[in-house]
Protein backbone atom coordinates (compact mmCIF):
# COMPACT_ATOMS: atom_id res chain seq x y z
CA UNK A 1 0.00 0.00 0.00
CA UNK A 2 1.15 3.51 -0.82
CA UNK A 3 0.85 5.31 2.51
CA UNK A 4 0.99 8.85 1.16
CA UNK A 5 -1.78 8.06 -1.33
CA UNK A 6 -3.89 6.60 1.45
CA UNK A 7 -3.22 9.60 3.70
CA UNK A 8 -4.22 12.05 0.96
CA UNK A 9 -7.45 10.13 0.36
CA UNK A 10 -8.33 10.38 4.03
CA UNK A 11 -7.91 14.15 4.17
CA UNK A 12 -9.29 14.71 0.68
CA UNK A 13 -12.38 12.54 1.20
CA UNK A 14 -13.23 14.36 4.45
CA UNK A 15 -13.32 17.60 2.43
CA UNK A 16 -15.11 16.09 -0.54
CA UNK A 17 -17.90 14.32 1.33
CA UNK A 18 -18.61 17.21 3.71
CA UNK A 19 -18.49 19.60 0.75
CA UNK A 20 -21.04 17.45 -1.09
CA UNK A 21 -23.27 17.29 2.01
CA UNK A 22 -23.25 21.06 2.44
CA UNK A 23 -23.94 21.60 -1.26
CA UNK A 24 -27.29 19.87 -0.72
CA UNK A 25 -28.32 23.04 1.10
CA UNK A 26 -27.85 25.18 -2.00
CA UNK A 27 -31.29 26.73 -2.48
CA UNK A 28 -32.55 25.00 0.68
CA UNK A 29 -30.81 26.92 3.48
CA UNK A 30 -32.96 27.99 6.45
CA UNK A 31 -32.40 31.66 5.64
CA UNK A 32 -30.77 33.32 2.64
CA UNK A 33 -27.57 34.28 4.49
CA UNK A 34 -27.03 30.73 5.71
CA UNK A 35 -27.83 29.30 2.31
CA UNK A 36 -24.99 31.44 0.98
CA UNK A 37 -22.69 30.69 3.93
CA UNK A 38 -23.05 26.90 3.79
CA UNK A 39 -22.53 26.82 0.03
CA UNK A 40 -19.48 29.08 0.38
CA UNK A 41 -18.04 26.63 2.91
CA UNK A 42 -18.95 23.78 0.59
CA UNK A 43 -17.05 25.50 -2.21
CA UNK A 44 -13.94 25.89 -0.05
CA UNK A 45 -14.11 22.21 0.93
CA UNK A 46 -14.55 21.02 -2.65
CA UNK A 47 -11.62 23.24 -3.65
CA UNK A 48 -9.50 21.62 -0.93
CA UNK A 49 -10.64 18.19 -2.11
CA UNK A 50 -9.62 19.08 -5.66
CA UNK A 51 -6.12 20.03 -4.48
CA UNK A 52 -5.76 16.93 -2.31
CA UNK A 53 -7.15 14.43 -4.81
CA UNK A 54 -5.16 15.94 -7.68
CA UNK A 55 -2.05 15.37 -5.61
CA UNK A 56 -3.24 11.87 -4.61
CA UNK A 57 -3.67 10.93 -8.26
CA UNK A 58 -0.19 12.24 -9.00
CA UNK A 59 1.30 10.23 -6.12
CA UNK A 60 -0.58 7.09 -7.18
CA UNK A 61 0.65 7.54 -10.75
CA UNK A 62 -1.75 5.09 -12.36
CA UNK A 63 -3.27 7.48 -14.86
CA UNK A 64 -6.25 8.45 -12.71
CA UNK A 65 -7.09 12.10 -12.08
CA UNK A 66 -8.94 13.97 -9.33
CA UNK A 67 -12.32 13.56 -11.06
CA UNK A 68 -11.73 9.88 -11.44
CA UNK A 69 -10.96 9.54 -7.73
CA UNK A 70 -13.92 11.68 -6.73
CA UNK A 71 -16.53 10.11 -8.94
CA UNK A 72 -15.53 6.57 -9.90
CA UNK A 73 -14.66 4.83 -6.65
CA UNK A 74 -17.07 2.57 -4.79
CA UNK A 75 -18.15 3.27 -1.21
CA UNK A 76 -15.56 1.03 0.47
CA UNK A 77 -12.81 2.96 -1.27
CA UNK A 78 -13.75 6.26 0.39
CA UNK A 79 -11.67 6.98 3.50
CA UNK A 80 -13.53 9.89 5.08
CA UNK A 81 -14.62 9.79 8.71
CA UNK A 82 -18.20 8.71 9.28
CA UNK A 83 -18.99 12.09 10.90
CA UNK A 84 -18.88 14.02 7.61
CA UNK A 85 -21.29 11.73 5.76
CA UNK A 86 -24.04 12.13 8.39
CA UNK A 87 -27.15 13.77 6.93
CA UNK A 88 -27.78 17.50 7.23
CA UNK A 89 -30.81 16.90 9.47
CA UNK A 90 -32.00 20.18 10.95
CA UNK A 91 -29.81 23.27 11.08
CA UNK A 92 -28.57 22.29 14.55
CA UNK A 93 -27.34 18.94 13.20
CA UNK A 94 -25.60 20.67 10.29
CA UNK A 95 -23.85 23.19 12.53
CA UNK A 96 -22.87 20.71 15.25
CA UNK A 97 -21.36 18.34 12.67
CA UNK A 98 -19.51 21.29 11.15
CA UNK A 99 -18.28 22.53 14.53
CA UNK A 100 -16.88 19.15 15.64
CA UNK A 101 -15.12 18.88 12.27
CA UNK A 102 -13.86 22.48 11.93
CA UNK A 103 -12.37 22.45 15.43
CA UNK A 104 -10.35 19.39 14.43
CA UNK A 105 -9.39 20.70 11.02
CA UNK A 106 -8.02 24.00 12.30
CA UNK A 107 -5.66 22.31 14.75
CA UNK A 108 -4.76 19.68 12.15
CA UNK A 109 -3.90 22.12 9.34
CA UNK A 110 -1.90 24.31 11.73
CA UNK A 111 0.39 21.32 12.23
CA UNK A 112 0.27 19.93 8.71
CA UNK A 113 1.76 23.23 7.49
CA UNK A 114 5.07 21.97 8.92
CA UNK A 115 4.95 18.77 6.84
CA UNK A 116 8.18 17.87 5.08
CA UNK A 117 6.10 17.14 2.01
CA UNK A 118 6.06 20.54 0.27
CA UNK A 119 2.80 20.09 -1.62
CA UNK A 120 0.95 18.84 1.45
CA UNK A 121 2.30 21.75 3.49
CA UNK A 122 1.16 24.20 0.79
CA UNK A 123 -2.36 22.74 0.70
CA UNK A 124 -2.52 22.91 4.51
CA UNK A 125 -1.36 26.53 4.57
CA UNK A 126 -4.02 27.47 2.03
CA UNK A 127 -6.83 25.45 3.64
CA UNK A 128 -6.10 26.74 7.14
CA UNK A 129 -7.02 30.30 6.22
CA UNK A 130 -10.43 29.14 5.02
CA UNK A 131 -10.95 26.78 7.95
CA UNK A 132 -10.54 29.64 10.45
CA UNK A 133 -13.58 31.33 8.91
CA UNK A 134 -15.55 28.08 8.94
CA UNK A 135 -14.77 27.47 12.61
CA UNK A 136 -15.72 30.99 13.61
CA UNK A 137 -19.03 30.56 11.80
CA UNK A 138 -19.89 27.12 13.22
CA UNK A 139 -18.78 27.99 16.78
CA UNK A 140 -20.96 31.08 16.79
CA UNK A 141 -23.96 29.09 15.63
CA UNK A 142 -23.46 26.38 18.24
CA UNK A 143 -23.45 29.10 20.91
CA UNK A 144 -26.34 31.01 19.39
CA UNK A 145 -28.55 27.91 19.15
CA UNK A 146 -27.45 26.34 22.44
CA UNK A 147 -27.82 29.54 24.45
CA UNK A 148 -30.85 30.60 22.45
CA UNK A 149 -34.50 29.67 22.91
CA UNK A 150 -35.81 26.61 24.70
CA UNK A 151 -36.58 25.04 21.33
CA UNK A 152 -33.19 25.78 19.73
CA UNK A 153 -31.41 24.60 22.89
CA UNK A 154 -33.20 21.27 23.04
CA UNK A 155 -32.74 20.64 19.33
CA UNK A 156 -29.02 21.31 19.22
CA UNK A 157 -28.58 19.33 22.45
CA UNK A 158 -30.14 16.43 20.51
CA UNK A 159 -27.68 17.03 17.66
CA UNK A 160 -24.82 16.87 20.13
CA UNK A 161 -26.18 13.65 21.65
CA UNK A 162 -26.31 12.05 18.21
CA UNK A 163 -23.00 13.28 16.80
CA UNK A 164 -20.79 13.07 19.89
CA UNK A 165 -19.93 9.39 19.28
CA UNK A 166 -18.35 10.20 15.91
CA UNK A 167 -15.75 12.74 17.00
CA UNK A 168 -13.21 10.21 18.27
CA UNK A 169 -12.67 8.84 14.78
CA UNK A 170 -11.13 12.15 13.76
CA UNK A 171 -8.15 11.03 15.86
CA UNK A 172 -7.89 7.55 14.32
CA UNK A 173 -4.32 6.54 13.45
CA UNK A 174 -2.79 3.36 12.10
CA UNK A 175 0.34 2.17 10.25
CA UNK A 176 -0.31 4.68 7.45
CA UNK A 177 0.07 7.55 9.90
CA UNK A 178 2.94 5.97 11.77
CA UNK A 179 5.03 5.47 8.66
CA UNK A 180 4.46 9.06 7.52
CA UNK A 181 4.97 10.53 11.00
CA UNK A 182 8.41 8.91 11.00
CA UNK A 183 9.18 10.61 7.71
CA UNK A 184 8.01 13.99 9.04
CA UNK A 185 5.13 14.08 6.55
CA UNK A 186 2.05 13.33 8.67
CA UNK A 187 0.74 14.91 11.86
CA UNK A 188 0.72 12.88 15.08
CA UNK A 189 -2.91 13.44 16.03
CA UNK A 190 -2.31 12.52 19.67
CA UNK A 191 -0.37 15.76 20.10
CA UNK A 192 -3.47 17.92 19.94
CA UNK A 193 -6.28 15.71 21.28
CA UNK A 194 -6.27 17.56 24.62
CA UNK A 195 -6.31 20.90 22.93
CA UNK A 196 -9.26 19.78 20.81
CA UNK A 197 -11.22 18.46 23.78
CA UNK A 198 -10.65 21.60 25.78
CA UNK A 199 -11.59 23.91 22.90
CA UNK A 200 -14.78 21.94 22.22
CA UNK A 201 -15.77 21.99 25.86
CA UNK A 202 -15.17 25.76 26.10
CA UNK A 203 -17.60 26.36 23.26
CA UNK A 204 -20.14 23.84 24.57
CA UNK A 205 -20.02 25.50 28.02
CA UNK A 206 -20.60 28.88 26.47
CA UNK A 207 -23.52 27.31 24.57
CA UNK A 208 -24.91 25.81 27.82
CA UNK A 209 -24.75 22.35 26.21
CA UNK A 210 -23.66 19.13 27.89
CA UNK A 211 -21.98 16.23 26.12
CA UNK A 212 -23.98 13.02 26.57
CA UNK A 213 -22.86 10.69 29.36
CA UNK A 214 -22.42 7.76 26.98
CA UNK A 215 -18.82 7.41 26.05
CA UNK A 216 -18.88 4.82 23.33
CA UNK A 217 -17.25 5.69 20.09
CA UNK A 218 -18.13 4.81 16.58
CA UNK A 219 -16.47 5.12 13.23
CA UNK A 220 -14.45 3.02 10.82
CA UNK A 221 -14.54 5.24 7.76
CA UNK A 222 -10.75 5.43 7.63
CA UNK A 223 -10.85 1.71 6.84
CA UNK A 224 -13.59 2.15 4.26
CA UNK A 225 -16.47 0.98 6.43
CA UNK A 226 -19.23 3.54 6.33
CA UNK A 227 -22.71 4.23 7.56
CA UNK A 228 -25.63 3.63 5.23
CA UNK A 229 -25.75 7.36 4.46
CA UNK A 230 -22.61 7.37 2.31
CA UNK A 231 -24.08 5.12 -0.37
CA UNK A 232 -27.02 7.44 -0.91
CA UNK A 233 -24.75 10.46 -1.05
CA UNK A 234 -22.51 8.76 -3.62
CA UNK A 235 -25.48 7.72 -5.74
CA UNK A 236 -26.36 11.36 -6.18
CA UNK A 237 -22.80 12.67 -6.45
CA UNK A 238 -21.67 10.08 -8.98
CA UNK A 239 -24.80 10.01 -11.10
CA UNK A 240 -23.51 12.09 -14.02
CA UNK A 241 -20.11 10.38 -14.29
CA UNK A 242 -21.66 6.93 -14.04
CA UNK A 243 -24.30 7.75 -16.63
CA UNK A 244 -21.97 9.57 -19.04
CA UNK A 245 -18.49 8.22 -18.25
CA UNK A 246 -15.65 10.69 -18.82
CA UNK A 247 -17.95 13.59 -19.53
CA UNK A 248 -16.46 17.04 -18.97
CA UNK A 249 -18.04 20.44 -18.57
CA UNK B 1 11.88 40.01 -28.59
CA UNK B 2 9.29 39.23 -25.96
CA UNK B 3 10.40 40.05 -22.44
CA UNK B 4 8.94 39.28 -19.00
CA UNK B 5 8.02 42.98 -18.72
CA UNK B 6 5.99 42.74 -21.90
CA UNK B 7 4.06 39.75 -20.48
CA UNK B 8 3.40 41.62 -17.23
CA UNK B 9 2.07 44.56 -19.27
CA UNK B 10 -0.30 42.32 -21.21
CA UNK B 11 -1.54 40.57 -18.08
CA UNK B 12 -2.25 43.93 -16.45
CA UNK B 13 -5.13 44.21 -18.92
CA UNK B 14 -6.79 40.96 -17.86
CA UNK B 15 -9.68 41.55 -15.45
CA UNK B 16 -11.06 39.33 -12.75
CA UNK B 17 -14.26 37.68 -14.04
CA UNK B 18 -16.12 38.07 -10.75
CA UNK B 19 -14.99 41.60 -9.88
CA UNK B 20 -14.33 43.03 -13.35
CA UNK B 21 -13.18 46.37 -11.96
CA UNK B 22 -10.02 44.64 -10.72
CA UNK B 23 -7.28 43.26 -12.92
CA UNK B 24 -5.57 40.04 -11.97
CA UNK B 25 -2.44 42.00 -11.16
CA UNK B 26 -4.41 44.31 -8.82
CA UNK B 27 -5.53 41.15 -7.04
CA UNK B 28 -1.97 39.93 -6.69
CA UNK B 29 -2.66 36.48 -8.06
CA UNK B 30 0.12 36.51 -10.66
CA UNK B 31 3.00 35.11 -8.64
CA UNK B 32 5.75 35.21 -11.21
CA UNK B 33 6.75 35.03 -14.84
CA UNK B 34 9.75 32.94 -15.74
CA UNK B 35 11.54 32.87 -19.05
CA UNK B 36 13.08 29.72 -20.51
CA UNK B 37 14.77 30.39 -23.86
CA UNK B 38 11.78 31.41 -25.93
CA UNK B 39 9.03 30.09 -23.67
CA UNK B 40 7.42 31.48 -20.55
CA UNK B 41 5.98 30.02 -17.41
CA UNK B 42 3.26 32.10 -15.76
CA UNK B 43 2.55 31.29 -12.13
CA UNK B 44 -0.85 32.11 -10.68
CA UNK B 45 -2.39 31.39 -7.28
CA UNK B 46 -6.07 31.11 -6.28
CA UNK B 47 -7.60 33.49 -3.75
CA UNK B 48 -9.59 30.60 -2.17
CA UNK B 49 -9.12 26.86 -2.76
CA UNK B 50 -12.46 26.56 -4.51
CA UNK B 51 -12.35 29.84 -6.42
CA UNK B 52 -14.43 29.04 -9.52
CA UNK B 53 -12.86 31.92 -11.44
CA UNK B 54 -9.47 30.22 -11.84
CA UNK B 55 -10.32 28.36 -15.05
CA UNK B 56 -11.78 31.48 -16.60
CA UNK B 57 -8.72 33.47 -15.59
CA UNK B 58 -6.45 30.92 -17.28
CA UNK B 59 -8.53 31.10 -20.45
CA UNK B 60 -8.37 34.88 -20.40
CA UNK B 61 -4.61 34.90 -19.90
CA UNK B 62 -4.30 32.57 -22.88
CA UNK B 63 -6.53 34.75 -25.01
CA UNK B 64 -4.69 37.95 -24.06
CA UNK B 65 -1.29 36.48 -24.90
CA UNK B 66 -2.42 34.87 -28.15
CA UNK B 67 -3.84 38.20 -29.24
CA UNK B 68 -0.27 39.54 -29.00
CA UNK B 69 0.96 36.53 -30.99
CA UNK B 70 2.61 34.97 -27.94
CA UNK B 71 1.93 31.23 -28.01
CA UNK B 72 4.88 29.57 -26.28
CA UNK B 73 3.85 29.60 -22.61
CA UNK B 74 2.47 27.45 -19.81
CA UNK B 75 0.34 28.47 -16.85
CA UNK B 76 1.05 26.87 -13.51
CA UNK B 77 -1.09 27.11 -10.38
CA UNK B 78 0.95 27.44 -7.19
CA UNK B 79 -0.50 27.23 -3.67
CA UNK B 80 2.36 28.46 -1.53
CA UNK B 81 2.85 31.10 -0.27
CA UNK B 82 -0.91 31.22 0.16
CA UNK B 83 -2.69 34.28 -1.18
CA UNK B 84 -3.49 37.03 1.29
CA UNK B 85 -5.46 40.25 0.95
CA UNK B 86 -2.19 42.06 1.76
CA UNK B 87 -1.33 41.46 -1.90
CA UNK B 88 -4.20 43.60 -3.14
CA UNK B 89 -2.65 46.67 -4.72
CA UNK B 90 -3.33 50.19 -3.41
CA UNK B 91 -4.87 50.99 -6.77
CA UNK B 92 -7.02 47.87 -6.50
CA UNK B 93 -8.32 48.92 -3.07
CA UNK B 94 -9.36 52.29 -4.43
CA UNK B 95 -11.08 50.74 -7.42
CA UNK B 96 -12.97 48.35 -5.14
CA UNK B 97 -14.27 51.20 -2.98
CA UNK B 98 -15.37 53.20 -6.04
CA UNK B 99 -17.12 50.10 -7.36
CA UNK B 100 -19.14 49.79 -4.12
CA UNK B 101 -17.19 46.97 -2.43
CA UNK B 102 -15.53 47.91 0.85
CA UNK B 103 -11.82 46.97 0.65
CA UNK B 104 -10.28 44.78 3.39
CA UNK B 105 -9.35 46.45 6.66
CA UNK B 106 -6.76 45.12 9.03
CA UNK B 107 -8.53 42.52 11.13
CA UNK B 108 -7.44 40.80 14.29
CA UNK B 109 -6.23 37.24 13.91
CA UNK B 110 -9.10 34.89 13.11
CA UNK B 111 -8.02 32.65 15.96
CA UNK B 112 -9.55 35.22 18.30
CA UNK B 113 -12.96 33.65 18.05
CA UNK B 114 -15.21 36.23 19.59
CA UNK B 115 -13.59 39.35 18.29
CA UNK B 116 -16.05 41.99 17.10
CA UNK B 117 -16.72 42.17 13.41
CA UNK B 118 -14.22 44.55 11.77
CA UNK B 119 -15.32 48.16 11.52
CA UNK B 120 -15.91 48.75 7.84
CA UNK B 121 -17.03 52.07 6.36
CA UNK B 122 -19.92 52.16 3.94
CA UNK B 123 -18.53 52.44 0.39
CA UNK B 124 -21.62 54.40 -0.69
CA UNK B 125 -22.19 57.10 1.98
CA UNK B 126 -18.85 56.58 3.83
CA UNK B 127 -20.54 56.30 7.22
CA UNK B 128 -18.49 54.27 9.72
CA UNK B 129 -21.74 53.07 11.30
CA UNK B 130 -22.26 49.68 9.64
CA UNK B 131 -23.05 46.13 10.73
CA UNK B 132 -22.02 42.72 9.52
CA UNK B 133 -24.95 40.65 8.23
CA UNK B 134 -23.01 37.52 7.37
CA UNK B 135 -19.40 36.39 7.31
CA UNK B 136 -20.07 34.88 3.88
CA UNK B 137 -21.18 36.85 0.85
CA UNK B 138 -21.79 36.65 -2.87
CA UNK B 139 -18.35 35.15 -3.59
CA UNK B 140 -15.83 33.24 -1.49
CA UNK B 141 -13.80 36.40 -0.88
CA UNK B 142 -16.60 38.62 0.40
CA UNK B 143 -18.70 39.18 3.53
CA UNK B 144 -22.12 40.80 3.61
CA UNK B 145 -22.61 44.13 5.43
CA UNK B 146 -25.29 46.75 5.81
CA UNK B 147 -24.92 50.47 6.44
CA UNK B 148 -26.86 51.73 9.49
CA UNK B 149 -26.89 55.29 8.12
CA UNK B 150 -28.01 54.96 4.51
CA UNK B 151 -29.37 51.41 5.06
CA UNK B 152 -27.80 50.12 1.83
CA UNK B 153 -26.48 46.57 1.89
CA UNK B 154 -22.95 46.20 0.55
CA UNK B 155 -20.15 43.69 0.00
CA UNK B 156 -16.99 43.72 2.05
CA UNK B 157 -13.88 42.14 0.57
CA UNK B 158 -12.89 40.21 3.67
CA UNK B 159 -9.43 40.10 5.10
CA UNK B 160 -7.52 36.87 4.51
CA UNK B 161 -4.24 36.35 6.32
Amino acid sequence: MNSLFEYLLRIGDDSLILGQRLSELCGHGPILEEDIATTNISLDLIGQATNLLTYAAEVENLGRDADNLAFMRIDREYKNVVLVEQPNGDFGDTMMRQFLFDAFRKLFFERLQQSKDGQLAAIAEKSLKETRYHLKHSSEWVIRLGDGTEESHSRIQNSLNTLWRYRAELFFMDEVDNELINKGIAVDLKTFRNEYDSFVSTILNEATLNPPAQNWEFGSGRKGKHSEHLGHLLAEMQYMQRTYPNMEW
Amino acid sequence: MVTEEKIWKILEQVSDPEIPVLTISDLGIIRGIEKYDESFKIKITPTYSGCPAMRVIETEIEAALKKEKITDFTIETVLSPAWTTDWLSENGRQKLAEYGIAPPVNEPDKSILFADAPAVSCPICHSPNTKMISLFGSTACKAHYQCNSCLEPFDYFKCLK
